[in-house]
């Protein structure tokens, strides 16, 4: 990066941070997760490990993670430990930069990176049972940490465009992700509440899924419903797009892996 | 000029699938469109039932109204309820073929439009989210809509 261009990123980190910079954000005192939006046995089966589906990806997960995996036969344990302590925060500053790549890289795509670099084993296709369990194990050791997106300059453009991505409007119904999920929160859609689309409870079980599924899941199905093209699994419009739903969820409490109607 | 004249001469012949698929060209006067898109007129009984459908018109995603499903409607737009009262059919007319030429802002899709929008996905696209035909049915039964 020349000097210039650090300068610009820095400039573009100020206004983001500053509190009520850009007109339909949700101020910070109004963010509330998608799990408030919920019915109160929905809300109850999310609260309750013992009623939460989702927690059977987790002991999956716990399991793969102590297993010795590819042509180095090397567990996750084996290099990080004991998950309470190693893995502690890790989902709630992801994404983060990734310097191998140059951009950044969200959780799953860093659990799969480890695999494929590190275990020197096929990565997980997307969607997978065995990566969805892995991500749910790693962020379940984050609950309750607010989401807190890295202070890092060099992410700084790809948030920007996942701010353009969240504001633009596509599909043949000509909707922005801003239209329902900044101005039109609480409301209802077809008797659905519109909730404020934050990235804290992922991946998560959803009872129309009857399956764990991951953010990049949900968003599709958000962008199928106003009728528009999705980027395939992991393309980088994705993982911007969650880097600046991180952003926008600051401070919310992280709750994955949840549950949703 | 060609185009013109190869289009021209079968104009009277649109059928109604070719209606369906296509966008009919129209005039807007005021804040109207006062002549129909089709020749045939709209049928009220037809719009009520496709202006229910939450899949076809979305209507009811976004406005309440007098729909046989009242806890499966949206609470983002005015309630239909009434609507024949307060706009002439002709009012309405635009309201439900491109909204967007009155308030560009607004979240209202344009029903009876087709852009080039590259977002559109590809089994939607070069397509309007409702037919001349359809349309015609909806204003039909939402001009009814006198209380
Ligand atoms: C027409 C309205 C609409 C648009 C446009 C829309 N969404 Fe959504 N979104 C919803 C509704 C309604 C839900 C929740 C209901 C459900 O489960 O389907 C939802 C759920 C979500 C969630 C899950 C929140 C949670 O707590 O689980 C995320 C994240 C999300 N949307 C992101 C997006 C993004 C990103 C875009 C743009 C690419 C977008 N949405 C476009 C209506 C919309
Ligand atoms: C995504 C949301 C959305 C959908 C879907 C939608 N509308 Fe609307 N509609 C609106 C909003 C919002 C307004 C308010 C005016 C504005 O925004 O300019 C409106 C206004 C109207 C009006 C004018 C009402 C008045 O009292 O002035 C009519 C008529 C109307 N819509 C009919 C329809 C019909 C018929 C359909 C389905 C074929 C439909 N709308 C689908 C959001 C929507």
């Amino acid at each position: 990066m020349t000097r210039g261009q650090r300068l610009s990123a820095w400039l573009l980190l100020a206004a983001l941070a500053a509190p009520l910079a850009l007109a339909g954000e949700i101020p910070r005192d109004q963010r509330r997760s998608g799990a408030d939006f919920m019915a109160p046995e929905t809300r109850a089966m999310q609260a309750d490990d013992t009623a939460n589906p989702a927690m059977l990806w987790v002991l999956e997960g716990d399991a793969l993670w102590r297993e010795p995996a590819g042509a180095a036969g090397q567990s996750c344990a084996d290099c990080h430990g004991d998950t309470a302590e190693s893995m502690r925060g890790v989902a709630a500053r992801h994404p983060a930069f990734d310097e191998a790549s140059g951009r950044p890289i969200d959780l799953q795509g860093r659990i799969n990176q480890c695999r494929a670099e590190r275990q020197s084993a096929e990565p997980f296709p997307p969607e997978d049972d065995r990566l969805l369990a892995l991500t749910a194990y790693v962020a379940r050791q984050s609950l309750g940490l607010p989401a807190d997106p890295p202070d890092d300059p060099r992410l700084v453009p790809f948030q920007e465009n996942g701010r353009h991505l969240f504001e633009r409007r596509i599909g043949q119904l000509n909707l922005s992700c801003a239209d329902c999920h900044d101005d039109h929160w609480g409301g209802r859609l077809g008797g659905a509440p519109i909730p404020q689309a934050h990235p804290t409870g992922y991946p998560l079980y959803r009872l129309e899924w009857q399956t764990l599924g991951s953010l990049q899941r949900r968003l599709r199905n958000c962008m199928t419903g106003v009728r528009a093209e999705t980027p395939s699994f992991g393309a980088p419009d994705f993982v911007d797009l969650e880097l600046y739903l991180m952003r926008r969820a600051e401070g919310l409490p992280l709750e994955a892996p949840g549950v949703r109607p | 000029m060609l185009a013109a004249m190869l289009i021209l001469p079968t104009l009277p012949a649109f059928g109604q699938e070719s209606a369906r698929r296509g966008v009919v060209p129209y005039e807007v006067e005021g804040d109207g469109i006062v002549r129909p898109l089709t020749g045939a007129p709209g049928d009220p009984n037809r719009g009520a039932a496709l202006a229910a459908d939450r899949q076809k018109s979305l209507c009811v995603l976004c406005h309440p109204g007098p729909f046989p499903d009242q806890h499966l409607h949206g609470t983002l737009a005015p309630d239909l309820a009434g609507v024949g009262k307060r706009l002439t059919e002709a009012q309405i007319r635009l309201r439900v073929v491109d909204n967007k030429r009155l308030n560009p802002e607004t979240i209202m899709p344009a029903f009876h439009r087709v852009t080039d929008d590259p977002t559109v996905a590809a089994a939607w696209r070069g397509r309007p989210i409702l037919g001349a035909g359809e349309v015609e049915d909806i204003v039909a039964w939402l001009s009814t809509l006198k209380e």
